[in-house]
Parts: structure tokens; sequence; C-alpha cells
């Protein structure tokens, strides 16, 4: 046998054994066929991609095919807000809620220049690891932002950064998907309204002689704010002052008062 | 004669020889006195007296509140002068009484004079233990009542005295044995008369010749005691390791050493013990040692509890200037604190002061992991800490529980060992609460 008749008998095995592989794919494929809603298809076109989680659903993918079931409602995606919304909702045939834009915010402001440090921390450069250990990081606070910008690791939208020793969120880009959130060791950062005109920077909940020697700018939980506020908005628990922004009129009223400067305008 | 140990471990540099030598120092504190409510494991002590009440020495200022608790007695006589939060040494706040020290230490009533015990039955000791509010002072503080009842007392064949005193640079309970071996032996002697068919073991690592033959000649002619050296390694006093090096017997993951007929006391506890049953004297003074090469004159000191850090530092000659970082404990376990104004407590045992940091040089000089095992070789466990660090730095918990973590016991041998500097140890006390939580998360599941 010569090496042409060789080739010849390889190619024409190889054609038919690719002949009946085909015609049986295409026989399985019919006989298996699953139905598929075009529509899980179309929302998950429409989804930023990003995979964030802050759906509550394993990914974008997950969140198309619970919106297509009617688990979750048209806008559940916070990351694509209202227009996003508006489309899932040409899809699914749904009227869109406008859903309310919110964000995360760091309630601290014991910056470099404000929050008294006690020494250097000196180990694993991550929040989770300077929380574990007795006394914490550097400052002397011990429920302040530790700085160390475990929230910043996490963030897939450069919304929030270190600045001058502190997480700060850049309202433009946060998209309250809730990640630093759910990683601070501190319990910090909350999700708030965008349209929320004033916020209290403190979690401290010790007694106000401990905040003055803790920070320049911790709440003492005075009170002063929660006897302004004419809307019943601002009050005062363990402590510390927090606004109920269901009732919150953005009078600032409180903000004025507030003797240590805890309760602030946003910046824009 | 024979040496006994475990499998693992490190040697680091002892540097008892700073100490060693000094005498326990009585230091009789000149500032206001300070008792945190919660000096042992288990819940805060609800406090009995009010602000301006007249307290005096050995007097109950806090009590037990359930079951494991501990109460607290002032250790100086003065006025209540404040109830409320003060930073600890490791600057956080935590509920304080405050007293103010007149000076005078007037002993409250029936504190101090000797009490007949010999007809004391097992009931009575353990009820003096507790009214004296004594906690393991070998630096867990686990109420030393609690761990006097196990369920079946006349299964207890070890009563071990826990002398080996293995973290580097401290010799406080070395200095105890010498001077005041009867308190040890004594207080070994009470706690023997509890448990019917134990013996007591003394043992100590063999860098403290002295002390061992000071208990040698102290036991000499009693049958239920003994005196075992153990070799000078770290951590010869953990407890896991003293079980085995005593008894030859592994503790199982989670249990205790009652479950192997074993209970492990440290010598300062049972001279607590021996004078709290015998002298009537709730647990006021303890001794302690400032140690390292940032204090002018390290040495041993004989402290009543509630006094300042600050004091401790004066008393060892002030720091050197560009003193770097101090330590509460000993260099391979201890916390390092920001803050001298706290107090010491009853867990309490040493100040090491230092002019380096070893961390910070070994935060520089870190590295990634060349798998080299030499963690697993010496962790006294038998964990395999390198693969545990992986389990923490993807946050695998399931992983790190298999692995055994959780019962780790943050000794540090492996942070020390590590060539590639590591920093092994922060890594599982970061993870070790998580993966308990999950452990009791699992235990409900199964219930349920």
């Amino acid at each position: 046998m010569n090496a042409i008749t060789l080739v010849i008998i390889t190619v024409i095995l190889l054609a038919v054994i690719g002949l009946l592989i085909g015609v049986l794919l295409v026989f399985a494929g019919h006989k298996f066929h699953v139905e598929v809603d075009e529509r899980e298809a179309a929302v998950r076109e429409v989804l930023p991609g990003n995979n964030c989680g802050a759906c509550g659903y394993p990914g974008c993918d997950g969140c198309a095919a619970a919106i297509v079931k009617g688990e979750a409602a048209v806008n559940a995606c916070p990351v694509g807000g209202a227009p996003v919304a508006e489309k899932i909702g040409n899809i699914m045939g749904v009227a869109a809620e406008a859903a309310e834009k919110k964000v995360a915010f760091v309630k601290c402001a014991g910056d470099c220049t404000k929050a008294h440090t006690k020494g250097a921390y000196v180990g694993i450069k991550t929040c989770t690891a300077a929380a574990a250990l007795p006394g914490k990081g550097d400052k002397v606070c011990q429920q302040g932002c530790l700085g160390l910008g475990e929230c910043v690791s996490v963030c897939e939208f450069d919304a929030i950064h270190i600045v001058n020793g502190i997480a700060k969120v850049d309202r433009n880009k946060c998209v309250a998907c809730g990640r630093c959130a759910k990683i601070c060791p501190q319990h910090l950062i909350e999700i708030i309204p965008d349209k929320a005109e004033y916020a209290v920077e403190c979690a401290n909940t010790e007694k106000g002689k401990l905040v003055k020697e803790q920070c320049d700018t911790g709440c003492i939980g005075c009170g002063i704010c929660a006897k302004m506020c004419k809307s019943d908005a601002v009050h005062v628990e363990n402590n510390v002052a927090h606004i109920d922004y269901e009732k919150c009129i953005g009078c600032g009223a409180c903000a004025a008062k507030c003797p240590s400067k805890v309760i602030t305008l946003r910046e824009q | 004669m024979a040496v006994y140990s475990f499998k693992g471990g490190v040697h680091p540099k002892g540097n008892k020889e700073l100490t060693a030598e000094k005498a326990l120092t009585e230091l009789i504190p000149q500032g206001d006195m300070v008792y945190p409510l919660s000096q042992h494991i288990g819940k805060p002590a609800a406090p009995v007296v009010k602000k301006n009440d007249m307290v005096l020495a050995g007097q109950l200022i806090a009590q037990a509140d359930g079951f494991i608790s501990a109460n607290i007695h002032s250790a100086c006589s003065g006025k209540v002068k404040a109830i409320d939060r003060r930073l600890n040494a490791s600057g956080v706040p935590c509920d304080c009484i405050v007293i103010e020290n007149d000076g005078q230490f007037t002993p409250a009533p029936g504190v101090g004079e000797p009490v007949d015990y010999s007809g004391f039955t097992p009931q009575e000791i353990i009820a003096k233990i507790k009214d004296a509010g004594i906690v393991g002072l070998g630096g867990a503080g686990f109420p030393t009542n609690v761990k006097m009842m196990p369920k079946n007392p006349e299964e207890i064949r070890y009563i071990i005295a826990n002398g080996a005193e293995c973290e580097p640079g401290i010799t406080c309970d070395d200095r105890l044995m010498r001077e005041h071996t009867d308190w040890v032996v004594e207080g070994l002697k009470i706690v023997l008369s509890i448990f019917p068919n134990a013996k007591g073991v003394i043992a100590i690592e063999d860098n403290k010749p002295g002390a061992i033959k000071a208990m040698e000649e102290a036991v000499k002619g009693n049958e239920k005691l003994s005196v075992l050296t153990l070799k000078t390694k770290y951590p010869q006093g953990g407890e896991r390791n003293l079980v085995h090096a005593v008894t030859g017997m592994y503790m199982e993951s989670g249990a205790l050493p009652a479950s192997l007929g074993v209970i492990v006391d440290n010598v300062a506890t049972l001279a607590a013990i021996y004078r709290a049953v015998a002298y009537n004297e709730p647990i006021m003074t303890k001794g302690f040692t400032a140690t390292g090469d940032a204090f002018n004159n390290p040495g041993n000191f004989t402290v009543r509890l509630g006094t300042s850090l600050k004091e401790i530092v004066e008393a060892a000659g002030g720091l050197k200037e560009g003193a770097k970082k101090i330590i509460l404990g000993g260099p391979m376990m201890g916390p390092a604190i920001s803050n001298l104004d706290a107090p010491i407590v009853k867990a309490n045992n040493a100040l090491t002061a230092y002019m380096e940091d070893e961390v910070e040089k070994a935060e520089l000089q870190m590295n990634a992991c060349i798998r080299c095992g030499r963690c697993t070789r010496v962790c006294p466990l038998g964990l395999m800490p390198q693969q545990m660090a992986k389990a923490c730095e993807r946050g695998d918990i399931e992983r790190f529980v298999k692995l055994s973590g959780a019962d780790c016991i943050q000794c540090g041998t492996c942070s020390f060992i590590c060539p590639a500097k590591r920093p092994l140890t922060q890594l599982f006390k970061q993870t070790k609460p998580v993966a308990m939580s999950y452990i009791r998360m699992q235990a409900q599941k199964k219930e349920a």
C-alpha cells in the first residue's frame, strides 16, 4: 500500500465517522430539546453583567432566571437602576416601578486628623485581621473605620477609597451592591437612600466622656439632634444618633445644632 | 533522670537570666486601684458596692454572676471612686470598679487569719476556692472551682501542678516555687484531698533547677506527690502537651483533661488556693515579672491586683528611651498593649518591653510560603498550619474546620519557625472565632 492510498482511506474513514456523529447529534438535539424561555436570555442581555451579587442571586444569570420566574421584581438589579429596570419591564411586559437609588455610607468621620491614635498597628493589613485582635487597629476608638481598606478590595465599581485614613464612598460610582457593608468587620457601612441630605458620621456606642477621649468628631449621644428634629426622624439609640430616612425631610436642624459635628451635609 | 516532653515545639531564646535571680519584691501601690468586672472566662461579675462606699482589703466588691464567673475582691482599703467604663491594657473599654487607695491596706475582718482546715470536706474546700474568686492564673482565667467539680471525682488520677513556665522571659512562677515552695505543695495537697484516687505531679522544665530541687525536697516522703522534670521547650506548659508529657495520653480534639482523669493547675493557682483555704485570703496578690531589654531594672514583684501597669514600669526602673513595644505576658503569646494606665488583672503574669519590634521586622522580610512544612513539624497539636493558612486566606471555613483549625491554641510556634515569616498565628486568631460559630451552627443543624 502506498502513501496516497493510506491518506485516502484515512480521509474517507474520518468523513464517515464525522457524518455518523453528526447524524447522532442532530437526532439527540431534537430528542432531548429543553424549552428555554427566550425572555431569560433577553433579560440577561440587558443586565449589566458585573456578577456583583447585589441583587441577592448568584450573578446576573441567577438574577435573570429569578426575574423571569417571577421570584424577583423587574427592578431587582440595583446596579442597573431605572434604565435597566425599564428595559426588563418591556421584556417582561410589566411596568417598572422606579427603584430608589441607594448608596453605601461609611458611618465614621474619624480620619487621621480627628481620631486619636494609641500606637502603630503591625500585622496583617486587612480590617478583619486587625479587628480580631484585642484593641483592634491603631485608633483609640474601637468602633471606627480601621482604614485598612478591605471594603476597597471588594468593590467592583471603584466607588470606595481610603481617604485620609478612613473609607469614603464616591456617590456617583456607588451602586449600593452592599459588598463593602458585608465585609466590614466593624459593621460601619450602611446602605442609605442617595437623596438623603444629612447623615450621622459615627457609630460609637460608648458614653460621651469616653467618645471625647477617643475622637474629635464622635457622637456623644447628647440627644440635641433628636430634640431639634421636627419630623421625629432622628433618634439616639445606644448612645449614638440615627436618622430614619423615611421621615427625614432634610431640613438640617439636627446638623446645625450638633455639638460634635457628626451630623453633616453629605458631600455631593 | 528521665526528661519528659511532647512531639513538636520550638526553642525560642529563654531570656530567663534577666530576672531568674531577682527575688519577688512586694510592690506597694500608690495610685487608684482598678478592677475590671471581667477578669475571667465567663460572665462578668456583678458589682456589690456603690460609689462612695468604703471597702477594706480582701472585701468582696463584685460577685460571680452565674456558674462560670468569679468573685472579685479589693486588694486595698479605701473609697469606691467610680464604677464606670475604662480602657483595659489593649485599649478596649470595659466596666470597672475604681477604688481610691488610702495606702493603709487595712484587711477586712477574718482575712489573713490562719484557719485549721484539716477537717474540711471537699465541698467546703471548693466553696472556699469559689468565694476567694480564684481563676486559672496561668493566663486563661477559667474559674478554678468549676474545674474542681468534674462529673466523677473518683476517676481523677492526676493533679498536675503546672510549673513549666515555658514563655520566654517570665520567671515569676520559678520564683514562687523557690520562695514559697510550701504554698504550692500545701495547695496541691488541699486539691488532692478533694480527689481520693489522685496523685500529685509537679511538672517543671529543666531550665529551673532551683525550683526542681526545692520541690523535690518539699515532697520527700510523701507517696502521693512527685516532681517531674520536663524538657525545656515551647509550649511545654500548654495543657495538652503537659498532659501528654506527664501521662503519655493524648487528649482528643475538643476534650478537657478531666476526660482523661487529669486536672491541670498552675502553680500560682495552687498557691492562691492554699492562701484562700489556710488563711481565708481571697486572691489579692500575685507574682509578676517585668522583663525585656527596654526595662532599666527588670525584676519580679508581688503585686496587688488592680495596681496600674505604670507602677510596675516604675518599679522596674522605668523604660529606656526609645522603647518600642510593650507586651502584656510573654513574647510568644502576649498581646502588644497601648495603655499603661490599665490595671493588672488575675490572669496577667508579666510585662515584657522591647527596644525592637520583632513583628515589624518580620513583616519587612515576609515572603511567599515555600511549603517547607516546618510549621507542621513543630505544631504542638500536630496540625498543618500551612494548609490551614491557605484555607484562611481563601475564607474556606469548612476546610479550616476539617483541618482541626478550631483546636489551634494560638501558641505562635508556627509563626516563630516560619522561614518566610508568614503571619500564620494572626490568621488563625482571626479565623478561629468564625470556625467556632460554624461548628456550633453545624451541631445545631444536626440536632434539628
